[in-house]
């Protein structure tokens, strides 16, 4: 059944409602009305009098290479850290859950990294990663030169991808383990009886039954790959080396406050946007057809 | 009754008013910073000392991160109408910063407070890095300095070397007899610009733009991959391919200097500004020389980088008395002294120069070699080309330029490719540039 609240006072609800309305009015659509309007306009950065200069900033954008390269950039970006922190994330999450004792001790643990902002998780790998003094300098005493993320560029992706997905395992273990726990044994024990080995059980009980946490995981990954990888890259290549790791939010970042164009940035905001908000869309529209919903 | 009770409390609030009167009477100037750690605290001592020196103004130095979250800060804040008086600002800001609309002009400023300055007593390099093209001053150059070659003598005793090089070539020589003396790292480098494309240009007379690297028009256009920075970028690709150093970014937690002053390193191309930091750590013999220059050249002199600082629009006449007031204590010889031995910035007028001269500064143990700085500067009167760069966007187009050298390092291009491609994606932020200040000129 669902539980249903009347309200007598008209006003009520209006008022409950009302600072969550400001806040997304504040932090959200007056900010992307302002990029909106600023794509079409040149805006000085010290203020005064922006331009009209129409769709100028949008045919600047879409005719630069390194806009469509740095587009490129943040598609592998995306793959690969939403493909490793949800693969990795749910097999520790299979593995947790057969756990019987100290249960509550692996839960906790695995959930610390978290807790861990961006750029510290960011220092931390730059550390490991350091091709002189880092961990990974024994690669390069074995192999010269192997390993250099300050001048190879898909060395320095590789090292991004490993860090970002580092910090959003955790996130994606904790939602998996919610939902395998909260399958019925019975199904999984019935299965068992019924002679299914532990694959044929995953695939088809347990899998199907933990789709709706897997659909939901996938869109919030995917986009925050596009979003949330800022604070790494910045800390960890700042878009280099040779604009190899400069995916979209970062030029944003780049072009924009670094660079004081805060048009051409805005422009780009707007690009990003769509992209995500048609991503989500396609995500709905073709993959959520498969999921079951448990009532 | 209530008229009464209005005019009690009228006249006990001018009481107040009047008794917090000679606390309250020093009128205060904020600053806001773009320097960290060791230097960001000489800034405040600099501001202490002149709160010290008067009793009528005070300033509240404040750090905002580094040059580019300082200037990030003071738009934020002019944008909302709650900037500071003086806004320390990068070099590569200049244009932005002068066609701002912003600003207060360091020239008029003086003027209009009253103040009778002898403009000649600034190095002539360092004031036509921030004057108008009619060699009136913009901003005061506060933190300047000059970029100069640091070299590991014990190094080069290992190896037979006499003396720092006078030239590219040398140096390149020198490199590889360190390397064949057994050193592991004779160079750490990096594609730095500030040395290897502005300071290059400069001393051999070559444009990095056209329009007098964009002091004459907003119209310049990028012309460095026609000169011969494309042959030292070729050289860049040398070392870093026959292994003559490491490439070391300030990203990845040792830049050059830490590997020049661990001794890890016998040579690293760096700003003056750095001398009492490697003293600090350097345990080995050293010293620094002039950056050499291509064979069969004169060099001509070198320009400064740093920040200035600019007076923002906005306040009222006597503010702007109290803003004068600090830039005349910083122009001081005694405030110039301060600041160039504390940190090793040069000093930015002849007046402070010869003062420290006089004092046998330069000849101190400590401090001995901070003069090739300034002689490099001063080496000839600035000409047309070697004045500075006034191109807009230059933070972009520095990116771009850094952005194509290391794919190029990478091997995916070469030098010619690398440096055409740089061209043509920064005259595109060049005209992004002319557009968005249509109409409008530089000063």
């Amino acid at each position: 059944m669902i539980k249903r609240v009347l309200f007598r006072n008209r006003l009520l609800p209006y008022l409950l409602i009302l600072p969550e309305v400001l806040i997304v009015f504040v932090f959200f659509y007056w900010p992307s009305a302002k990029a909106l309007f600023w794509s079409f306009t040149l805006e000085p950065p010290f203020g005064g009098v922006a331009q009209w200069v129409g769709l100028d900033n949008f045919r600047e954008l879409f005719s630069s290479p390194e806009y469509y390269e740095s587009a490129g950039i943040t598609l592998i970006f995306a793959f690969w850290t939403t493909l490793i922190s949800m693969g990795l994330a749910l097999l520790l999450a299979i593995f947790v859950d057969r756990v019987l004792r100290g249960l509550v001790v692996y839960r906790t643990v695995l959930m610390w990294p978290y807790a861990v902002a961006a750029p510290a998780a960011a220092v931390a790998f730059q550390f490991i990663f350091q091709p002189g003094v880092g961990f990974f300098a024994f690669l390069n005493d074995i192999w010269p030169g192997i390993w250099d993320p300050n001048i190879v560029g898909a060395d320095a992706m590789a090292m991004v991808i490993v860090a970002a997905s580092w910090k959003s395992i955790t996130y994606n273990f904790i939602f998996f383990l919610a939902g395998l726990q909260a399958i019925p044994r019975t199904f999984v024990e019935a299965a068992a009886l019924d002679g299914a080995g532990p694959t044929r059980r995953f695939v088809t009980i347990v899998f199907p039954l933990l789709s709706p946490t897997f659909f939901f995981l996938l869109v919030i990954n995917v986009t925050d790959s596009f979003t949330e990888g800022f604070g790494i890259i910045n800390v960890m290549t700042q878009g280099g080396p040779g604009g190899a790791t400069n995916i979209l939010v970062y030029k944003i970042y780049q072009d924009g406050f670094v660079g004081l164009d805060l048009s051409g940035s805005s422009a780009q905001s707007v690009v990003l946007m769509a992209l995500v908000v048609a991503l989500t869309f396609v995500q709905f529209k073709w993959i959520e057809r498969r999921i079951h919903y448990a009532e | 009754m209530e008229r009464k009770t209005l005019t009690a409390a009228a006249v006990l609030g001018l009481l107040v008013v009047g008794l917090a009167m000679p606390v309250e009477a020093k009128t205060r100037i904020n600053l806001w910073y773009g320097l960290k750690g060791y230097l960001g605290k000489q800034v405040v001592r600099v501001c202490e000392r002149f709160n010290a020196a008067q009793n009528e103004y005070e300033i509240v130095c404040t750090g905002k991160g580094n040059y580019d979250q300082a200037l990030q800060a003071g738009i934020a804040a002019y944008r909302a109408k709650k900037h500071p008086h003086i806004l320390q600002g990068v070099e590569t800001a200049t244009a932005t910063l002068m066609l701002s609309g912003a600003i207060y002009p360091a020239y008029r400023l003086m003027a209009d407070a009253g103040y009778d300055v002898d403009w000649s007593d600034y190095i002539g390099s360092i004031m036509s890095y921030y004057a108008s093209s009619d060699g009136k001053l913009y901003s005061f150059p506060f933190n300047s300095s000059t970029p100069v070659m640091y070299y590991n003598i014990d190094m080069y005793e290992k190896a037979g070397i006499e003396g720092p090089a006078e030239t590219w070539e040398q140096f390149e020589e020198n490199l590889r007899s360190l390397k064949a003396s057994g050193t592991a790292c004779p160079i750490a480098f990096s594609t730095y610009l500030w040395v290897h494309l502005e300071q290059f240009s400069y001393m051999h007379g070559e444009p990095i733009s056209t329009r007098n690297n964009g002091f004459d028009g907003l119209d310049a256009e990028l012309v460095f991959n026609r000169t011969s920075y494309v042959k030292h970028v070729e050289r860049l690709k040398r070392w870093y391919d026959e292994k003559l150093g490491s490439y070391a970014k300030e990203l990845f937690g040792v830049g050059t200097r830490e590997s020049f002053a661990t001794g890890k390193c016998g040579h690293y191309f760096g700003s003056i500004a750095s001398h009492g930091t490697v003293l600090k750590s350097a345990k080995m013999k050293w010293n620094v020389a002039p950056l050499p220059h291509n064979e069969g050249v004169t060099p001509n002199n070198t320009v400064v980088g740093g920040a200035s600082f600019w007076i923002l629009q906005g306040f009222d006449e006597a503010e702007y008395k109290g803003v004068a007031a600090f830039f005349d204590f910083i122009r001081s010889v005694e405030s110039q002294e301060f600041w160039s031995t504390v940190t090793g910035y040069v000093p930015t007028t002849r007046s402070g120069y010869d003062a420290l001269v006089a004092k046998g500064f330069y000849k101190q143990e400590q401090y001995a070699g901070r003069e090739v700085a300034i002689e490099s500067l001063a080496r000839t009167p600035p000409t047309p080309l070697s004045r500075g760069l006034r191109l807009g966007y230059f933070r972009q187009i520095k990116k771009i330029i850094g952005d194509e050298l290391e794919q190029m390092l990478a091997g995916k291009k070469t030098a010619q490719e690398a440096l055409d491609n740089a061209v043509k994606r920064g005259n595109e932020q060049l005209r992004r540039f002319e557009k968005q200040y249509k109409g409008q000129s530089l000063p």
